[in-house]
């Protein structure tokens, strides 16, 4: 296992060298500067002095190639750099955001593994069926609905209506303000999970060593635990894993609706006002989670499936 | 029976006019709960660091400036001084300053602060927002160039007196209300990291501040307003979607929520909603922008043209849904300059096409409108405009791009005209140069717009000690503005807030409605929060 681990970490350091050399080359095509931007609230006016001191204070004058070395230099030794914004150090910024965005993440995706796996095994042993129907169309709707719209009528119904639950912010940041948002976060990988387990279950059930095991006398329930679940399991592991490494960037719509102070409205925020450090550190942060969570899920296969072996 | 019946309507009456009275009189305690609307963060809570309107909302609770704004009579007053003398000149302010200001930290302000304050904003290394105002004071510019340690024209006569005299004559009030010349203390700003825990000389002190959702400050005891503030506590809840804190407005969950289009017509509507809301016509201007390198645009029946081929007031009822109120040149209403004889261009095709003829162009021309989404002054009001141009022969292509990018557009000259939100006050001689010939492009010019009488008028505006006369050279000026359309003159923006019925003491600030000067806020005992 730790050759495996060892080559998967030192695969992830191109992979993010790439992402970094991106960025940097795309927000210094990009029109616009954090100086223009000052005003991008319609509201501010700035001199343009002011403007000149502040280019030059954060280096935005300098030619790409060297702005570009003096980024390499300070990732290498974990200097993600200074927010222009803030002026205040974007390791910083972003370790602040951290905690509530794994909270939404973490949360959306156990609604969704605790809604959707369920929901596809039932219609899978049921094809056909009204419970098949009916979660197939809750997972179709599901992947259909827009987030912004599911969130919205999440705070109606739960919030206003019924009074149940806020309607936004962090709160203390318990349980109660997390519920809304991450309903609204997970629906999305809940339906996809469920088509998924759905069509998995179905595949197996239909294979040539579950028919050996039912005639040899098994029953169904035996069959379904011993041989249908674990082979199903590969690609719903490999669903989960996806979703859940693209779900901390994925997070911005519902970050922003529900006040929630996550990465992915950090990020939003940040391109708007050109705050290109704040861009860089909060991409590398949700590229490198990607990253890590799928590794973890390629060793998960290995525990889970024994025929699975990396060369 | 009929004397217990005229009790209980005695005892009726009595209540009522105790509960009527008791609504009227301050409440001590509570909490405020006000929201930030205009980004999903703040940008920083150091007010020299940041020109954000959404950063300053917390910046009015946690620091104070030498003046602030005086929103019952339009016009800066002074706050952190007892009394203002000026020199014969005009030039030179000796202010007695407030013996009661204690900064947060419990130490008294001196004119040590006013003076390291503003030091601090004209340091060449940073391009701290607040140095075009501090710029004003003599000497102010050399520390800028890095010419000077110390701003020359800021002198502490004593603990609680200090002199500053000025480059030119102005009304300094206009310039030192701005939160970006807070007055801060030295000792709390150098131990570095400020941002993280201000400490300013605000009526509350800084208590947490949740990246991404909120800050909260608390009651500062030692304000020097006394019995102010009123609440125990002020939360500023970050609330970046319209729809969401419409929501958690209804649910009661905030005390107050700017309103856009789509809401204002529903809470006016609403029988309940409609009793809280306060509106202000902010100083913005909505304008189309023409560049006159662009050859028809140099041509003033052409601008004129256009503000008489498009009927700005139904855009305004139908699509702004009357959130805005028709410009008539460029001053706001709450300005003292602005002329209220004054009628706006009226909506005239056919003498729009007369004019188009008269000026060459009888079979119209095209032209590129460089434009952001915003729903008030962007792409849905350019989608607008394009058949009213359309039928006086004028072909409009809409050009989208970032607000970003539509500020650089516009200090380039890269445009052929753009459409925008313009700063248009609280000071109307800083607002109008920015049409004055030797103010570039780059400052604020970005019409180019050069013309020798309105020229000669600011000049006068500038030199008259009397503020009337002043007043009267700018309308002149003002007027003048209206008759050369440099500008397609859209609307003053109408800022509108709706508030919950347990708070009181909301102010209908035009310089912008969420600066709210929290000490005057409180909320009732109906409250539902603690």
């Amino acid at each position: 296992m730790l050759p495996i681990l060892a080559r998967r970490v030192a695969n992830i350091i191109p992979t993010l060298a790439a992402v970094v050399a991106l960025v940097f080359l795309l927000f210094s095509v990009l029109p616009g500067s954090f100086v223009s931007a000052m005003n991008e609230d319609g509201r501010s006016n700035i001199d343009p002095a002011v403007m000149e001191r502040m280019r030059k204070e954060m280096g935005l004058d300098d030619p790409v190639t060297t702005r570009f070395a003096k980024y390499v230099a300070n990732i290498v030794v974990g200097d993600l750099g200074t927010s222009f914004r803030t002026r205040e150090p974007v390791t910083k910024l972003i370790s602040a955001r951290v905690w509530p965005s794994l909270k939404l993440v973490f949360a959306a995706m156990c609604f969704a593994i605790a809604v959707g796996v369920p929901l596809g095994f039932l219609a899978a042993l049921r094809p056909g069926s009204a419970i098949d129907t009916a979660s197939m169309v809750g997972a179709i709707s599901g992947l259909s609905l827009s987030q912004f719209w599911l969130g919205l009528m999440l705070m109606y119904l739960f919030a206003l209506q019924l009074k149940w639950l806020p309607s936004f912010g962090y709160g203390d940041g318990g349980i109660r303000h997390l519920i809304l948002p991450a309903v609204a976060l997970g629906v999305g990988p809940m339906a996809l999970l469920a088509r998924t387990t759905r069509a998995a279950v179905l595949d197996v059930l239909n294979a040539d060593f579950v028919r050996t095991a039912r005639s040899k006398g098994m029953t169904e329930t035996r069959v379904v635990e011993w041989h249908v679940l674990r082979n199903a399991l590969v690609l719903v592991i490999t669903t989960i894993g996806l979703q859940f490494g693209s779900l901390m960037g994925a997070a911005v719509v519902v970050e922003k609706l529900f006040s929630w102070p996550g990465v992915g409205s950090l990020l939003v925020d940040s391109v708007f006002q050109r705050d290109i450090p704040t861009v860089q550190g909060c991409i590398l942060l949700i590229v490198t989670f990607f990253l890590v969570i799928n590794t973890l899920i390629d060793l998960a296969y290995v525990a889970i499936d024994p025929r699975i072996r990396y060369g | 029976m009929r004397r217990l019946v005229w009790l209980a309507a005695v005892a009726f009456t009595i209540l009522g006019v105790a509960a009527a009275q008791a609504q009227d009189t301050p409440r001590r305690g509570g909490t405020i709960r006000m929201t930030a609307p205009y980004a999903a963060s703040f940008g920083s809570l150091d007010p020299h660091a940041t020109p954000r309107a959404q950063d300053d909302i917390v910046g009015k609770a946690l620091q104070r400036s030498l003046y602030s704004w005086d929103t019952a009579n339009n016009k800066p007053v002074l706050e952190l001084a007892k009394s203002v003398s000026a020199s014969p000149d005009g030039l030179t302010f000796t202010y007695k300053l407030r013996d009661d200001a204690y900064f947060h930290n419990g130490r008294k302000m001196t004119a040590d602060d006013i003076i390291w304050s503003y030091n601090r904003i004209m340091d060449g290394t940073k391009g701290f927002p607040g140095a075009r105002y501090v710029r004003i004071i003599k000497g102010a510019v050399d520390v800028e160039k890095g010419q000077a340690k110390e701003i020359s024209g800021l002198k502490k006569i004593d603990d609680f007196t200090l002199e500053m005299t000025l480059t030119e004559r102005v009304e300094p009030g206009y310039y030192f209300f701005a939160g970006t010349t807070a007055i801060l203390p030295r000792e709390e700003v150098e131990k570095g990291n400020y941002g993280a825990h201000p400490v300013g000389l605000g009526p509350f002190k800084f208590k947490e501040h949740i990246p991404g959702s909120r800050v909260v400050a608390e009651r500062w005891d030692k304000f020097y307003k006394p019995g102010k503030p009123y609440a125990d506590k002020l939360e500023v809840l970050i609330m970046a979607e319209a729809a969401a804190r419409d929501v958690a407005f209804r649910n009661k969950e905030i005390d107050t929520s700017i309103l856009g289009p789509a809401q204002y017509v529903a809470y006016r509507a609403d029988p309940d909603l409609s009793k809280g809301i306060l509106e202000v016509a902010e100083m913005f201007t909505r304008a189309m922008l023409y560049n006159p390198t662009y050859k028809p645009f140099a041509d003033k029946r052409v601008r004129q043209a256009i503000n008489y081929a498009i009927d700005t007031n139904l855009i305004i009822k139908r699509l702004v849904k009357d959130k805005a109120y028709r410009a008539v040149s460029w001053l706001p209403p709450s300005s003292a300059a602005f002329d209220k004889t004054m009628k706006p261009y009226p909506f005239d095709p056919a003498k729009a096409k007369k004019l188009l003829a008269d000026a060459g162009y009888p079979n119209g021309f095209e032209f590129e409108l460089s434009t952001s989404q915003n729903e008030s002054w962007g792409l849905p009001i350019v989608e607008a405009i394009i058949p009213y141009l359309d039928k006086v022969g004028i072909k409009l292509k809409p050009k989208l791009v970032e607000v970003t990018v539509l500020t650089e557009i516009a200090m380039k000259g890269e445009h052929q005209a753009f459409i925008g939100s313009n700063l248009t006050g609280p000071d109307s001689l800083a607002t109008l140069r920015c049409f004055y010939s030797k103010t570039p492009r780059t400052a604020c010019n970005y019409t180019s717009f050069n013309n020798p009488e309105f020229d000669k008028l600011l000049d006068a505006a500038g030199e008259a000690a009397d503020m009337a006369k002043r007043n009267d050279l700018l309308r002149q000026a003002n007027n003048l503005l209206y008759e050369e359309a440099p500008v397609w003159f859209f609307n003053y923006n109408k800022a509108v807030l709706a508030y919950q019925p347990w708070i009181h003491g909301l102010q209908a600030n035009p310089t912008e409605i969420t600066h709210q000067y929290p000490e005057n806020i409180w909320v009732d005992a109906t409250s539902p929060a603690k």
